[in-house]
């Protein structure tokens, strides 16, 4: 979340989409409802379902699962045409005025310039700003028809590939917003295809419904005024497709468009959906990042200077204006990481221990892992708290991947469907005693045996207290993890083997090595001081060994460490901030400045300079974050400013200080985002229909598929014609509260909703039986007959959506007593991933729905 | 043990003088159920099971999201899902919280022949003892919002307390606590009327629902527990909610010119359990369908 | 255990004076209450570790922390002080208890073997020298030390590690150091999907 779960409350518009908060966040769905009570906000809900959270809006409008994009874009069309954006906002904090190089071409046919159809790539060298000055009431050359740009030849094997090309230091810029190639223009021709009409054919919302919502949401900028607020909230059904990142992306265009990010009751916010997947982020629990949003290393960054070189932006920004370009800090961040690890052993004169790292130049993400040990190139696997074969996508490939892996060990707190695999239903004895994998299944603690900290959706890292200890032989997670590798350290002291250095030189300063306290490692991700430090501005002092009060202090030169440069300042020399429970909220915009501690430095609401005018005065004086005060020469607040304290703001430095521009991308360029500078709508991989826009590129085209026995595919022709979205209940927590008989009560069995028009279409009355088939498999549950999902007319063909919720599985309470079907619905999900963010296609496929 | 000062103001088949009635003050308490911000989500469901210890029960899906079809005896708090399509075709989602509506003028406690089993505490809460009841379901017959139920195990009729133990102690009750979007709000009777009026006028002015209105209905003297509806003309939508309320012809006569026959089950009651007495020798204390006694493991 | 519940009616008499004769109250207590179960629990701050609200919940267990009890819960409830959640909790927050006094948790370490037909209980030090001997050897056996270009890469593919959603920020941390350090690359998590 830009913003925070308390902060809806000072919203005056919301549009929910791609989440079910109601259902899925209830307790932050509160502050919804308080911004409608208490301000007489509004609230649209766009989803494939009438969801619960749909029965509390203003506005409801039902879309086909995946046609986000073609929605999202038809509003940013909208705004333009109706003159509903904030002009000094989108002009002085987004690249709108930017121009962009000569060759880059638009998507017409579905394709970007650059396009590598045989590598499913782009050539990115088109996707730049042009170098130069100010281009301002200056006369523009016609353009020049456009030349498809030459494709480089694929790298062979041995050949280093060439150097990445390079945003430009001084961009040109065109403040009149009038120069063809110029951001807005850009942004204003490629969305001029997605009329109501357009937004019609895809989406399946008529167009008056469609209107009538980007009447309302837009609403708030009529007459160029600033005062109001709105806030896009979602989560999951954004995420969960292939082009899950450009729907996020087009929304935060339309925040930007509409001026209403870092404002407080705006922002992009994207509901986590459990209680630490923004700290496993946070700290890269996922392959291609190091803790603190660090890019990994690879194989091409030859030694340290190389990889700081690659991942170190420059800023590039229009001459007059200034950019603070907070990344330009990342040496620090990565040797402070790099001392956290290996400590005494990461010198100056063996590039901090950079060779340690493993350097990573292909996709290991998730469906990878599953893929390549289907493969059999992935041996052991560990599963602390993950759920592998139930999450899927594809659970038949996860549970045959599992059959050829040599060893798996699961931490868990409940029997799961992961640790016994080998026992799926429909494996025979004789097949069971094939399956060589060993299984260790470990016995954990649950939440409330452990201490430790948890960040929330809204950054806000919290520290909670274990109330009593693990049940049984059951044992502290952070102990198991220690104890194993502290073996394997002891075998490779003993025994030798490959490449034992990190291994040996890792750093494990825990009181009690077997035992970890998780204080110890806070505090070693909060980092220390090892010299004495003095800040030259302030003349404050850290000496050695002492905890480092926040980021600023990191240095490049190994004189400090730190596990996480985002979470430094949490736990300092003043004790754990993480633990603070301050309940005075004095600016009434629900802030709590002392409960707990945030993400970067306390800050509440990111980007929150936006939230004033150039002059630095608050675009809504009732709603007060941070200004510019001019007798202290500094930013103050209420929030803490997201900013360069000192930066006058006749110095123009850029609010989005962690973009290299200064300011927020309509146009993202170079590779920030693989699959274009702009979203583009796309149909998702298994679709009714072909791409309305250009039949001939319906999909993404940089998304490739996996290639195994197991991936495959349905199309209408093959009878697969309805529209398939997976999703959780309110009752259900994923695969964990099917083991709680209170919310085995609450929903005892599987069901899949289903529109009445197809119940009756198929001869099935509610709670009978019926049967869903993919391409990948069958599953089984009763029918909830609904008038809550309405068949859709896309592209002049009628179509069915459903939904599958998943929480029932081949073990839990229900299971158990066999009062089910003990099938996952992950066996009907396909294994396509996101080309940004590698996240499956969860929403969105096709099946067929049978009688069972 | 609770040193609770609820008063009592009316007592079920007594004869005789009732101690807290016209003597002691107490402020009345009410639950106020906003249905327009109700999002289903059954916390209070649960809150209410964890905080009464109630025993879990096999449910069955039933082409709803609705946990079970009615509150039963070891369900005291039910959320009642109703698909509704509005006049201009739009879609509702009508929830509602389904639970004792703690009446002014209880048709359970008039309908009760048991001295005790029912009694109305001056803060307005119904509550039952089980201690005393008999068992005989009247009660059942004499609440109009089917609300008490019969325990085929204990022989007993248990509804909602209100939490009484809590709000004793001055706490809310569980599931108002628990409510995640504040749709349920737990107050004085006076306090939490003026918010419902407030939140429906908000309903009719800004949010197109002209005939929201508060449920407080009058045929019962008014409840403890009252809803904000958007169609208060129409409470049946929310999952058979009456539109008018009232104590059951049978119960009134039974209560009013038949009452010397009430006071005559009284006494013959009375013999019963002194027959009973001589029977089966001394009450013990109940135990629980296990035998354990408080056993937590 | 789990459908043993509270003895329902712990009651103390209050109300009108209780005249026993025969072993009956013939003059009932009119009003019973129960008593507030959580009265001196012992509450314990901890965070709900469900959805990314992360509602503050107060544990409440069994006895006042003496050296004679063995804690356990008896009670969850919304932390009021919460300026997220203030007390409230949904469904399945609300039903926390359960899962933490829940008869189908994982009480002993337990291995499946090659070919096996069912569990078999295994001490924690076989099972945990087991694996570390299991991680070393496929660690081993896939450790890439330069790629086909000949470039430095120290990375082992033949390993993943797949974290939940739930692990602490410290666990993570813990996991990040020791599978990178064995220079796993397959590092994921629920993040992800």
């Amino acid at each position: 979340m830009t913003n925070g779960w308390i902060d809806i409350k000072n919203t005056d518009m919301m549009l929910i989409m791609g989440g079910n908060p109601a259902e899925n966040h209830p307790c932050g769905f509160k502050w919804a409802i308080e911004a409608k009570r208490n301000r007489n906000a509004k609230m649209i809900v766009v989803d494939p379902r009438f969801t619960r959270t749909a029965s509390t809006a203003d506005l409801f409008l039902q879309i086909r699962a995946g046609a986000d994009i073609a929605f999202l874009g038809g509003l940013i069309h909208y705004a333009i045409e109706n003159d509903r954006i904030a002009k000094d906002y989108l002009l002085n904090y987004t690249n709108a005025a930017f121009v962009v190089k000569e060759g880059f071409k638009l998507p017409e046919d579905g394709l970007y310039s650059g396009f590598d159809p045989a590598a499913h790539t782009y050539d990115k060298a088109t996707w730049n700003y042009e170098e130069g000055g100010d281009l301002t009431g200056k006369a523009v050359a016609a353009e020049a028809p456009h030349k498809p740009a030459p494709v480089p030849a694929p790298a062979k094997p041995g050949q280093t590939p060439p150097p990445a090309p390079a945003l430009p230091p001084n961009v040109a810029h065109d403040l009149a917003l009038q120069h063809p190639r110029c951001v807005f223009q850009l942004l204003k021709k490629q969305y001029s295809r997605y009329t109501p009409e357009m937004v019609e054919r895809i989406t399946g919302i008529p167009k008056d419904q469609f209107l009538k919502a980007a009447d309302l949401f837009t609403s708030i900028r009529k007459n160029g005024d600033m005062k109001k607020a709105a806030t896009i909230i979602y989560a999951v059904g954004w995420t969960q497709h292939t082009y899950g990142t450009q729907i996020i992306r087009t929304a935060a265009m339309m925040q930007l468009l509409m001026g209403n990010v870092g404002r407080a009751g705006g922002g992009v916010n994207a509901l986590r959906g459990h209680s630490n997947i923004q700290g496993a982020t946070d700290m890269a629990g996922i392959f291609d990042n190091l803790p603190g949003y660090l890019k990994v290393p690879n194989p091409a960054d030859t030694d340290l200077a190389a990889y700081l070189k690659r991942i170190t932006p420059t800023p590039s920004k229009p001459g007059q204006w200034d950019s603070f370009n907070y990344w330009s800090n990342t040496p620090k961040f990565v040797t402070s990481l790099l001392k956290a690890m290996y400590g005494d052993a990461a010198t100056k004169q063996n590039n901090f221990a950079f060779d340690y790292l493993p350097k990573v130049d292909r996709n290991y993400s998730w469906t990878n892992i599953w893929d390549n040990m289907y493969r059999g190139s992935v041996k052991g696997i560990f599963a602390f708290g993950m759920n592998g074969v139930m999450i899927g996508p594809d659970t038949q490939k996860n549970i045959d991947a599992l059959k050829k892996a040599e060893w798996l060990v699961v931490g868990e707190i409940y029997p799961d469907e992961t640790s016994e695999f080998w026992r799926a239903p429909g494996i025979t004895a004789d097949e069971k005693k094939n399956i060589k994998t060993t299984v260790y299944r470990l016995p954990c603690a649950g939440f409330a045996e452990k201490d430790g900290s948890m960040t929330n959706s809204a950054r806000w890292l919290q520290w909670k207290n274990a109330a009593l200890p693990p049940p049984g032989d059951a044992r502290l997670d952070q102990d198991i993890v220690a104890q194993i590798f502290l073996r394997v350290r002891d075998l490779y002291k003993k025994e030798g083997g490959k490449f034992p250095d990190p291994i040996l030189n890792l750093t494990w300063p825990y009181t009690d090595p077997q035992h970890p306290s998780l204080t110890d490692i806070a505090k070693e991700i909060n980092g220390k001081a090892l010299a004495d430090l003095t800040d030259p501005a302030t003349q404050q002092t850290t000496k050695t060994g002492q905890q480092l009060p926040g980021f600023a202090w990191l240095k490049d030169d190994g004189t400090t460490s730190c596990g996480n440069w985002i979470y430094c300042g949490s736990w300092t020399e003043a004790g754990p901030l993480v633990a603070r429970r301050g309940t005075e909220d004095p600016s009434g915009l629900g802030i709590y400045p002392n409960w707990a501690w945030s993400w970067p430095a306390n800050r509440r609401v990111l980007y929150n300079r936006a939230s004033c005018d150039l002059d630095g005065k608050p675009w809504d004086p009732q709603r007060r974050q941070v200004w510019w005060n001019e007798a202290a020469q500094k930013w103050v607040g209420n929030d803490v400013p997201d900013f360069k304290a000192d930066s006058h703001p006749k110095d123009h430095l850029g609010p989005f200080i962690m973009n290299p521009e200064g300011v927020g991308r309509l146009f993202v360029p170079l590779g920030a985002v693989s699959d274009g500078p702009f979203p583009e709508h796309y149909e998702p991989f298994e679709s009714p229909i072909q791409n309305p826009l250009h039949p001939n590129q319906s999909n993404n085209p940089v998304v490739k598929k996996l290639t195994t026995a197991a991936d495959k595919f349905g199309t209408p022709e093959q009878g697969f014609t309805v529209v398939c979205t997976t999703y959780r209940l309110t009752e259900q927590y994923h695969y964990w509260t099917k083991n709680n008989p209170m919310n085995v009560q609450l929903i005892p069995e599987p069901f899949v909703e289903i529109p009445v028009e197809l119940a009756s279409e198929i001869g099935v009355r509610g709670s009978e039986k019926i049967k869903v088939t993919s391409a990948r498999g069958t599953y089984v549950a009763k029918a909830f007959v609904t008038r809550r999902i309405k068949p859709m007319t896309i592209d002049g063909k009628k179509v069915y959506q459903i939904g599958v919720p998943i929480h029932q599985g081949f073990r839990g309470i229900a299971e158990d007593a066999e009062r089910n079907a003990r099938t996952p619905a992950n066996l009907l999900s396909p294994t396509v991933i996101d080309p940004n963010a590698y996240t499956p296609e969860f929403k969105g496929f096709l099946v067929k729905v049978e009688k069972a | 043990m609770s040193q609770a000062t609820l008063g009592i103001r009316a007592i079920s088949g007594h004869a005789g003088s009732v101690p807290g009635a016209g003597v002691e003050r107490g402020l009345e308490v009410c639950k106020l159920i906003d249905t327009t911000t109700c999002i289903g989500c059954k916390a209070c469901e649960v809150a209410c099971l964890e905080w009464n210890g109630l025993t879990f029960s096999e449910t069955t899906f039933d082409n709803s999201y609705q946990t079970m079809p009615e509150t039963s005896w070891n369900y005291w708090n039910l959320i009642k899902f109703n698909e509704h399509e509005r006049e201009d075709g739009s879609m509702a989602l009508l929830m509602r919280k389904d639970q004792c509506m703690h009446c002014e003028e209880p048709g359970c406690l008039a309908a009760c022949p048991a001295d005790g089993a029912i009694v109305q505490y001056v803060n307005g809460i119904v509550d039952f003892q089980q201690d005393h009841c008999i068992g005989c379901g009247y009660c059942i017959t004499g609440c109009p919002f089917n609300i008490p139920k019969f325990s085929p195990t204990a022989r007993k009729v248990f509804k909602c307390t209100l939490c009484n133990d809590r709000v004793t102690q001055g706490l809310e009750p569980a599931c108002i606590k628990s409510c995640p979007t504040g749709c349920l709000h737990f107050g004085s009777k006076t306090d939490m009327k003026d918010l419902a009026d407030k939140r429906a006028a908000q309903l009719r002015e800004h949010s197109g629902f002209a005939n929201a209105g508060v449920y407080d209905p009058p045929g019962v003297g008014g409840t403890h527990v009252i809803y904000v509806l958007h169609d208060s003309t129409n409470p049946e939508a929310y999952g058979g909610l009456p539109k008018n309320p009232t104590i059951p012809l049978t119960v009134q006569l039974w209560k009013t010119p038949l009452k010397w026959l009430g006071n005559l089950a009284i006494i013959g009651g009375l013999i019963g359990v002194f027959a009973h007495y001589l029977r089966f020798g001394p009450k013990i204390v109940e135990e629980d369908e296990n035998g354990k006694q408080g056993a937590r493991q | 255990m789990a459908t043993s519940r509270r003895d329902f009616l712990k009651v103390a008499a209050i109300g009108g004076g209780a005249a026993t004769v025969l072993g009956f109250d013939l003059a009932p207590a009119y009003a019973q209450l129960r008593e507030l179960k959580i009265a001196r629990a012992t509450e314990t701050r901890s965070t709900c570790p469900y959805c990314s609200v992360s509602c503050g919940v107060i544990i409440y267990t069994l006895g006042d922390k003496a050296k004679n009890v063995t804690p356990q819960v008896i009670h969850v409830e919304g932390d009021p002080d919460h300026p997220i959640n203030r007390g409230t909790l949904c469904p399945k927050g609300a039903s926390l208890e359960q899962d933490i006094l829940n008869p189908r948790r994982l009480l002993k370490p337990q291995v499946r073997r090659p070919g096996g037909t069912d569990w078999e209980d295994i001490p924690w030090d076989t099972a945990l020298t087991e694996i570390a001997q299991r991680v070393k050897k496929s660690r081993d056996e896939t450790f890439v030390e330069k790629d086909a270009m000949g470039r430095t890469v120290n990375r082992c593919e033949g390993i993943a590690f797949t974290g939940g959603c739930t692990d602490t920020n410290e666990f993570n941390f813990l996991v990040v150091k020791a599978m990178r350090s064995l220079g796993v690359c397959y590092l994921e998590n629920q993040a992800r999907v």
